[in-house]
C-alpha cells in the first residue's frame, strides 16, 4: 500500500508541475517566432525571384569570362522583367532545348539587329548573317569553340531570359563586375 | 457547343467581360504536360503578352500542319499550341512551335462569371498527331 500512495503522491506532484508551466506564454512566443521565420522566408523569396539572386554557373561555354569549374554570380532580375537587356549583357536563360536547364550566355543581338557569326570555327572562316526577328535575341557563349548557343538553336524568344549576370561573387580572386566585352 | 473561354473585349480594357481562370503552376517543377492541356504562355514575339491555348503536340511528336500538307516534327524542348477556335486564333500555325520555357502555367478552372464556373477539360482533337 505504501507503493500505491507514493505513486499517487508523485502523480499529484507531476500534475501540479505541469499546471504551473506558463503554457499561454510559451505558445504565444512559439507563434511569434514561427511568424517571424515565415515572414523572413517570404521576404527572401520575393527578393530572390524579383530583385537579385545568386546562381552557380559551370561549363566551358563562357570561358574566359566564367570558370570551367564554377563561379557564383549575382543575377539581377529587374532588367529582364523590364525589357532593358542590352547587347553585351551576360544573361541567364531557360534553354530552348530543355526547359529544366538554365544556361548562361552573352546577348550579341536584339530584335532587328543583323548578326554575323562563324558557322563552324573549327573548320574555317565561313560565316552567315541574319536579322533577329521581333521579340527574339541572339545569344552566344564567349567560348565559340565549345558552346551550344544561337548558332545551333537559332535566336531565342526574349521571354526565356531569367536575369542578367552583373557581378561575380565567388571565387574571391574573380570578385568584380562582369564586363560588357562585345566579341566580334 | 460551349466556347472554352470568352475573351475580354478589347474596347473596354479593364472591364471584367472576359472569363477569369485559375492557373496552376505545379506543372512547372518538372515541365510535365499532357496532350490537350490548356496552358498559358508568354508569346515568342512579345514577352509581355500572355496567351492561353491548348497544347496539341509535345517534343518528338509529328504533327500535320493544318491547311498545308507538310508534316513536321516538334523539336526537343518545344511544343505546338493551337486555339480551340481555329478561325480566329494566333497560335503555332503562325509562329511555329514554342519553347516549353515560355509556359507559365496550366489552366484548370474557370472561376468567373458564375454561370461558367467549372473545370476546363483536357480534350484532344483527333487525328492531328501521329503516334510514332
Amino acid at each position: 500500500m505504501a507503493v500505491g500512495s507514493r505513486a499517487a503522491a508523485w502523480l499529484a506532484g507531476a500534475a501540479r508541475r505541469i499546471g504551473s508551466v506558463p503554457w499561454r506564454n510559451i505558445s504565444a512566443e512559439a507563434v511569434d517566432r514561427t511568424l517571424l521565420v515565415v515572414k523572413a522566408a517570404c521576404f527572401a523569396h520575393v527578393i530572390n525571384s524579383y530583385v537579385v539572386s545568386l546562381a552557380l554557373v559551370r561549363g566551358p561555354s563562357m570561358l574566359p569570362t566564367m570558370n570551367l569549374t564554377g563561379d557564383i554570380i549575382a543575377v539581377d532580375r529587374v532588367t529582364a522583367r523590364w525589357g532593358t537587356v542590352a547587347v553585351g549583357d551576360v544573361v541567364l536563360l531557360r534553354s530552348p532545348e530543355n526547359p529544366r536547364k538554365t544556361v548562361t550566355k552573352r546577348v550579341l543581338g536584339l530584335e532587328g539587329d543583323a548578326v554575323t557569326y562563324l558557322v563552324d570555327p573549327h573548320k574555317g572562316d565561313a560565316s552567315k548573317t541574319l536579322v533577329v526577328p521581333k521579340g527574339y535575341v541572339w545569344v552566344q557563349g564567349d567560348n565559340i569553340y565549345d558552346s551550344r548557343d544561337s548558332r545551333q538553336f537559332g535566336p531565342v524568344p526574349y521571354g526565356l531570359i531569367q536575369g542578367r549576370a552583373f557581378y561575380r561573387v565567388w571565387p574571391p580572386e574573380g570578385f568584380g563586375f562582369i564586363g560588357q566585352k562585345v566579341s566580334i | 457547343m460551349h466556347p472554352t473561354f470568352t475573351g475580354s473585349s478589347t474596347s473596354f480594357p479593364g472591364s471584367l467581360k472576359g472569363d477569369v481562370i485559375l492557373v496552376e503552376r505545379f506543372c512547372l517543377q518538372k515541365y510535365k504536360f499532357s496532350h490537350g492541356d490548356v496552358i498559358i504562355f508568354r508569346t515568342p514575339t512579345n514577352q509581355k503578352q500572355l496567351f492561353v491555348k491548348r497544347l496539341i503536340a509535345l517534343p518528338g511528336d509529328w504533327i500535320q500542319v493544318p491547311e498545308s500538307s507538310e508534316i513536321l516534327q516538334i523539336p526537343e524542348g518545344h511544343c505546338w499550341v493551337e486555339g480551340d477556335n481555329p478561325a480566329s486564333s494566333l497560335d503555332s500555325r503562325s509562329f511555329g512551335p514554342i519553347p516549353l520555357g515560355l509556359v507559365q502555367g496550366r489552366v484548370t478552372h474557370v472561376i468567373w462569371p458564375p454561370q461558367r464556373i467549372g473545370q476546363v477539360e483536357r480534350k484532344m482533337p483527333t487525328g492531328r498527331i501521329s503516334p510514332y
